[in-house]
């Protein structure tokens, strides 16, 4: 496959079956292997499709400085992408993300900016918001708000998925930006299929607001495009993303364990029903930038020990 | 039916600090009402006008009320419910 730039490699990911973590032809699963992007993630679909967006919309411009609140994966594909068209960027990340993401932010160029640790991803969308109502010239292209996160999946997420998996019955993802169940649920969701969220689950101290008015809902959710919407906590997710790696083969990232946590419950309700399903789910990202959080060292109760108060998805 | 309630520390002023709680209902809605008979105040905290805050997510057996019926979604026995506050993923 040839390219023109790194940029335009973006997408077009395989979608595998999964015989050997769930045998039969009932019930089939399928995973949409979203690592095999540019820059590792899903993620890049989103952060090009929004520069592209606020460049068409003469937002950007040349030599301009974007700030965006990330817990990681955004914050790389958006680093990569200002390398290559000559922005400078800015990211807002809390303090508990995993230290192979500042690492590989700080290598790609970005400066990062960190939140406190207590309150998660809402501290750094707040501190990010600040910055930028501070520095009107900077332009925070806001994964949580711009419709083109949602639109990148719609348009290009879904119907690879449909086009791979006509037969398909449920789709399953994660759900933190909201973009991708969004976008790609929203276009699936159009062709009957069910869609299914995956959300995280971490310890307290993510969830240490000072009150409840500070709580976050993305601008982009609307939870009418989705069927059902789990909560995962962190044992379980580590339980499944090891699964994975060992029936399949397939190393991914601790979210993506929570997306099949998820998907294997609708597999199993389904073939109890004795329904013939085909559900597809989203794997975001690799094992790579996990490894120093503990995920994959030791048994599963040291695992959710170590993953207690850092934000793992 | 005789459920455990796991209370996020933002409304454990409500439990005497306590994290989880048992409560009794077959409905998520009568579990509230029955919590609030021991918990003065908690109830508010989640529900107003008849239907949950925006903020707050309640989950039985991990799976989010909002789309298994609202406050009328049925509690089975040895139900895990779980309280906590709407934060940014991503």
């Amino acid at each position: 496959m040839r390219a023109e730039s790194l940029l335009d490699t973006v997408g077009g990911t395989p979608l595998v079956r999964l015989s050997a973590l769930w045998p039969g032809e009932e019930v089939r699963l399928w995973a949409k292997l979203e690592d095999r992007n540019p820059t590792g993630s899903i993620k890049d679909r989103a952060a090009i499709a929004m520069i592209a967006a606020a460049e068409a919309d003469g937002v950007l411009s040349p030599g301009a400085t974007l700030i965006e609140p990330t817990s990681g994966n955004t914050g790389i594909s958006l680093a990569m992408a200002a390398r290559r068209l000559g922005y400078r960027l800015i990211c807002v990340m809390p303090e508990n993300v995993s230290r192979e993401r500042v690492s590989v932010l700080t290598l790609f160029g970005a400066e990062v900016r960190f939140s406190p640790a207590a309150g998660g991803s809402n501290e750094a969308v707040r501190v990010a918001r600040a910055l930028a109502v501070d520095n009107p010239d900077w332009v925070m292209l806001d994964q949580y708000s711009n419709p083109a996160n949602a639109r990148a999946h719609y348009e290009t997420t879904g119907p690879e998925i449909l086009a791979d998996l006509p037969e398909i019955t449920h789709f399953v993802a994660g759900l933190g930006t909201t973009g991708t169940l969004m976008g790609a649920g929203r276009f699936l969701g159009e062709h009957g299929v069910q869609i299914i969220a995956a959300e995280p689950r971490y310890g307290e101290l993510v969830y240490g607001l000072r009150n409840l008015d500070e709580g976050f809902v993305p601008e982009l959710y609307d939870e009418t495009v989705l069927t059902r919407r789990y909560s995962v906590a962190a044992r379980d997710a580590v339980r499944r993303v090891r699964e994975l790696l060992a029936a399949e083969g397939i190393w991914a990232g601790v979210s993506t364990g929570g997306i099949l946590h998820a998907a294997l419950a609708i597999a199993t309700a389904e073939a109890a029903a004795g329904r013939r399903a085909d559900i597809a789910f989203i794997v975001c990202d690799g094992g790579w930038k996990y490894l120093s959080t503990g995920a994959f060292d030791g048994d599963l109760d040291d695992a959710e020990e170590a993953l207690d108060g850092q934000l793992w998805a | 039916m005789t459920v455990s309630v796991r209370i996020p520390t933002i409304l454990r002023g409500h439990t005497d600090g306590a994290k989880t709680v048992p409560g009794e209902g077959a409905t998520l809605g009568d579990l509230l009402a029955d919590l609030d008979s021991r918990h003065a105040g908690l109830s508010d905290r989640i529900v107003e006008n008849g239907a949950l805050r925006r903020y707050v997510n309640v989950y039985v057996d991990d799976s989010d009320v909002r789309f298994t019926g609202g406050l009328d979604t049925p509690l089975s026995e040895g139900a895990s419910v779980t309280i906590l506050p709407a934060v940014a993923g991503g």
